[in-house]
């Protein structure tokens, strides 16, 4: 696993060959995995990001009932045609939501880098697919771009809510979208990697703050705005536009961050949002039930 | 780490440590029992108490117990399921003390056979799990290797007669704990193999003098597994 984005540009200078394969070889090295089986793994999650994506059911609501019918409310207005954002960005913000629904409603999904934080990366990657006509191939290229980024993070930081707040969910889900964006569009791992740290810097400083604990509020619309951010973050990058700070330094004050937030804001479901008046009663009402039942 | 851990599992959600957590806990259980799982109690702790039934915990713990892998759709209709399976189960809450992980359940279960075993796991992040405790005594393991489990005397020789037998048959130990309750009482020992351990190697070591019990987790598919 590449622990930093300054080794990963190395190589690619060193040895000119593709920042997937770079990715993909030292993974393999390092666990003993042949190139082939592990393409084959990797096209497995990538078949179960499709399939994800079609099993949504707007009718299917959580186990508390707070979540569930989101995307199909945003694919209603969308498809009205009149959205404010664009065809295309409502048809990724429209992913996002769908994604993260069903892993609200116990469907099943690929955890990207995790199962909060799942609905960021497909709905990026599947989008653009459609949108630009891209080979399966190429978007599987893509996925171990996005997943070395994610490597990077959890080598430098962390990858858990509970550890380093959403910014290590959901702001790492969108630095492993916009950097496989960037490398979608032939962007260098310099690109790459720029983009990641746009995307990252965006959202440093997220809490954790589910309400009732429960994966579901504030978690599923964030999803869409780890989406929406990762593509302005490779758009940046495209256009030019250079993070001032280096990548793995923008990595390391998101670890530094992490460690400076209070355990109320680190998945315990007591502080930020889950700490307001009426997500305490939401809480006392899911409590409730529970008892009744 | 893997790269698929990073992309990847493909799980049922909502929550790694919550959901597919708890379903390679109950996993372990079954596996544990070495027996489909007749009779179920199980009892949640901490964060697994308090958000578990939003997180599907309890549904995630039975579909374990049934043998689901963390990806089975099936896992929302454990409850049902388990019904058809004819296995019976309770779920209540209790409190495992303060050095016990956060997200921790106790399992005490009974097999078709009328196997019982006892015993506490822990999620603790990314999906990943621990046993910490087995039987009344304190282990810890991943149940990512076939695990040897076995409790007997605190008495000399024990270790060497259980670890030359494995040798014997070839298999290679990775990982060795060593725990007691107190000097000359119940000991045991747990023993994180590179191979599984074969139905006639768990029989001669059950057979042995001052060995309590012999307890096995396999990797092997459900229906090839070793009965103890």
């Amino acid at each position: 696993m590449y622990d930093s984005f300054a080794r990963l540009c190395a190589d690619e200078r060193e040895k000119n060959r593709p920042l997937w394969e770079l990715i993909r070889s030292e993974d393999c090295a390092e666990n003993g995995q042949s190139l082939s089986d592990s393409w084959q793994e990797m096209e497995r999650m990538y078949a179960a990001m499709k399939e994800e994506d079609r099993d949504y059911d707007p009718g299917r609501l959580s186990n508390s009932g707070l979540v569930g019918d989101e995307a199909g409310r945003m694919h209603a207005y969308r498809t009205a045609g009149s959205t404010i954002s664009g065809p295309f960005m409502s048809l990724v913000m429209e992913r996002a939501l769908k994604i993260a629904d069903s892993n609200a409603c116990m469907q099943r999904i690929v955890a990207s880098p995790t199962a909060g934080s799942c609905g960021v990366v497909p709905a990026v990657l599947l989008s653009i697919q459609e949108a630009r006509d891209i080979p399966d191939r190429q978007i599987v290229q893509a996925l171990y771009v996005a997943g070395g980024i994610g490597g990077i993070i959890a080598s430098r930081a962390t990858l858990a809510g509970a550890e380093g707040g959403c910014q290590a969910e959901v702001g790492a889900a969108s630095a492993m979208a916009a950097g496989a964006l960037v490398s979608l569009m032939g962007g260098r791992a310099q690109q790459t990697a720029n983009a990641a740290a746009l995307a990252l810097k965006n959202l440093l400083g997220l809490a954790c703050d589910p309400v009732a604990g429960l994966v579901e509020v504030p978690c599923v619309k964030r999803n869409v705005i780890g989406a929406v951010n990762a593509i302005s973050a490779a758009d940046m990058t495209m256009a030019g536009i250079a993070s001032r700070i280096p990548p793995d330094e923008v990595i390391d004050a998101m670890r530094t961050i992490g460690k400076r937030m209070d355990p109320g804001i680190r998945e315990t479901g007591t502080g930020g949002l889950a700490g307001t008046p009426t997500a305490v009663r939401i809480r006392e009402q899911i409590r409730a039930a529970k008892q009744e039942k | 780490m893997k790269l698929t851990d990073i992309i990847g599992p493909v799980m049922v959600g909502p929550s790694s440590s919550h959901t597919a957590g708890a379903v390679r806990i109950g996993n372990a259980g079954r596996r544990l029992l070495g027996q489909p799982v007749r009779e179920a109690r199980i009892s949640l702790h901490g964060s697994f108490l308090a958000t578990g039934r939003g997180h599907g915990t309890d549904k995630a713990l039975v579909a374990g117990l049934l043998g689901m892998a963390v990806d089975d759709r099936r896992i929302p209709d454990s409850f049902e399921l388990a019904r058809h399976a004819g296995l019976s189960f309770s779920i209540d809450g209790i409190d495992l003390g303060d050095a016990a992980h956060p997200n921790s359940a106790r399992l005490i279960l009974t097999g078709e056979r009328g196997r019982k075993l006892e015993m506490v796991g822990a999620s603790i992040g990314g999906g990943r799990i621990c046993i910490t405790e087995l039987d009344g005594l304190p282990v810890n393991f991943s149940g990512d290797f076939p695990t040897l489990i076995v409790h007997n005397e605190d008495l000399p020789g024990h270790v060497a007669r259980v670890t030359t037998l494995l040798s014997d048959s070839g298999i290679n130990i990775a990982y060795m704990q060593l725990n007691r309750a107190h000097r000359g009482g119940q000991a045991v020992m747990v023993l994180e193999c590179d191979q599984e351990v074969p139905q006639e190697v768990l029989t001669r070591l059950q057979a042995m003098d001052g060995i309590v019990k012999v307890t096995f987790l396999s990797l092997l598919p459900e229906g090839e597994m070793s009965d103890v």
